[in-house]
């Protein structure tokens, strides 16, 4: 077999090589840099979890298989280590002023305890990456930020401080854990005293969860109902034990990287490095809901402001194959003959059981019902503009 | 793991031969770095292969990986089973989960594949450089 191109997450590119006659360059990280481990590296090794370089981490993509994980996390739940994850924190009398002037989302209307989804700003109005910035006071901002990312929205935000904030990058501070399904609640519940009834979607709180003190977020990147727990990484092992110990009798696993993507992309969840980048905008990439241009002067406003005078020339849209063939990432998109996309994120959508995929394609063609076509290895195979999100969990 | 009566390639495809008509699937090591298998394209009944010419294509969820024939022939079968359930391929890799069926043109070709005891040294080594 040749070696296979596989799984791309976040802004890194991995594969597996089953072959051995033929090399195909993916991994963004330098060779000369040392691969990094979470807390929980032995433990998944342990548990005979395939392992993957991801963005420079040495992560799990899949422990039972990608199919039986995704399944589990639309049903019951799933648990995945995502500590490789960055967090960025931003203190002082000003770090309002600071995280407004770099994102285009408008963080002025968060209280303490609520977390935005928001967009790091190029000077053109592009993304550096995407992130939630959570409010723990007026004083103190704490973003998490794509692991890939962190270093390099660490250093745009500090070169874009003139507002005098205290900026840190806290990322080895920080475990995070992942408890995705609509059993997530019920079973993160019964370790912690903190009402979990009473933290509502995107809000966080502080509390014991399991003895380890946590701030405890409902957050997540799978289109379920769920928990994102921060705690101090020597407690890893303990929380992740005993969370999965006390889930099994209910069917809740371990899941891996490769869930995670096919997850989010069934909810339709942009992907940095996939669906947005610097050369995107939120305008284009369907996320006007969080550009706020509005909320006053920020990165790239005047711009992004033009572009939506203008009008914009491509946008981001959902497909669905109707030919039975997969789409991938970086497929071309063909319009009535003509070449005039690109897939952004494609692959199977393992609850849906149908084949779907995001593409940037010119507005004039990016109604819903539009007849499109994939070139998957240089063969046209049809496919169909669709509403997103593909998947929404019933309330 | 890797029956004694099989010969392997470097790719990871294996073939068993009875009475001139060669059986050819990937390996357990191949579907087990794939994952879940989603879609199998394998070629119509007489189409003719030479050893190296790529079979087919394999899609788990997470990867897409073409399938060479390690020998020459004619296809004289495709398993239908795996259009409805591809997931034989990661259940039985080597036997329910096979790809297709070729008459040798040159039966002398298969000598130069692995045996299993090769063909298990070879994926020893291969996860090793993978837990590396």
């Amino acid at each position: 077999m040749l070696p296979v191109r596989f799984l791309t997450l976040e802004n890194s590119h991995a594969t597996v090589n089953v072959g051995h006659n033929f090399e195909i360059p993916f991994v963004s990280t330098p060779a000369t840099a040392e691969i990094r481990k979470t807390a929980l590296n032995a433990v998944h090794r342990r548990l005979g979890a395939k392992m993957v370089n991801f963005g420079g981490w040495d992560m799990p993509v899949e422990y039972s298989g990608i199919l039986s994980e995704h399944e589990a996390v639309r049903t019951r739940a799933g648990i995945f280590d995502v500590s490789h994850m960055g967090e960025i924190e931003i203190r002082g009398e000003r770090a309002l002023d600071l995280v407004q002037h770099v994102t285009c989302n408008n963080a002025a209307k968060l209280v303490d305890g609520q977390i935005q989804y928001t967009g790091l700003m190029t000077p053109s109005g592009t993304f550096v990456d995407d992130f939630l910035v959570h409010r723990i006071s007026d004083r103190h901002y704490f973003l998490c930020v794509n692991a890939g990312n962190q270093d390099g929205d660490f250093a745009h935000i500090r070169s874009n401080n003139r507002f005098g904030a205290q900026v840190e990058n806290t990322g080895a501070r920080y475990s995070l854990l992942a408890i995705q399904g609509p059993k997530a609640a019920g079973l993160l519940q019964r370790f912690t005293k903190v009402s979990l009834e009473a933290i509502h979607y995107y809000h966080f709180a502080f509390g014991d969860v399991d003895g380890v003190h946590c701030m405890i977020a409902r957050t997540g990147y799978t289109g379920e109902d769920g928990f994102e727990i921060y705690f101090a990484p020597e407690h890893s092992e303990k929380l992740w034990t005993d969370l999965l110990d006390a889930g099994s009798a209910e069917g809740v696993i371990p899941c891996g990287l490769g869930a995670r993507n096919t997850l989010r992309l069934e909810a339709s969840m942009c992907l940095y490095g996939h669906e947005i980048d610097e050369t995107t905008t939120p305008w284009e990439a369907g996320l006007a809901w969080i550009c706020k241009p509005e909320k006053g002067e920020f990165l790239g406003r005047e711009i992004l402001v033009q572009q939506k005078q203008r009008g914009i020339e491509r946008k981001l849209v959902g497909f669905e194959m109707l030919d039975k063939r997969i789409c991938r990432d970086g497929y071309p998109v063909a319009i009535g003959g003509r070449e005039l996309g690109r897939v952004t994120s494609g692959g199977p959508a393992p609850f849906l059981k149908k084949n779907i995929g995001m593409a940037y394609v010119p507005v004039a063609h990016s109604a819903i019902g539009t007849s499109i076509e994939i070139i998957v290895r240089g063969q046209p195979a049809a496919a169909r503009i669709i509403q997103m999100p593909f998947y929404k969990r019933p309330k | 793991m890797y029956p004694a009566d099989f010969r392997y390639s470097k790719d990871h495809e294996w073939v068993k031969i009875e009475a001139g008509i060669g059986t050819i699937g990937i390996t357990d090591y191949a579907q087990s770095e794939l994952g879940d298998v989603v879609f199998v394209e394998v070629p119509k009944v007489g189409t003719h292969l030479k050893a190296g010419q790529t079979i087919g294509t394999i899609e788990s969820v997470k990867a897409v990986s073409e399938v060479y024939s390690p020998v020459s022939g004619e296809v004289t079968a495709v398993n239908d089973a795996l259009a409805s359930a591809p997931e034989k391929i990661n259940q039985e890799p080597h036997a329910g989960g096979w790809l297709i069926k070729l008459k040798l043109s040159n039966p002398g070709e298969a000598s130069a594949l692995m045996d299993s005891a090769a063909y298990t040294a070879y994926v020893a080594e291969k996860s090793k450089e993978h837990s590396a």
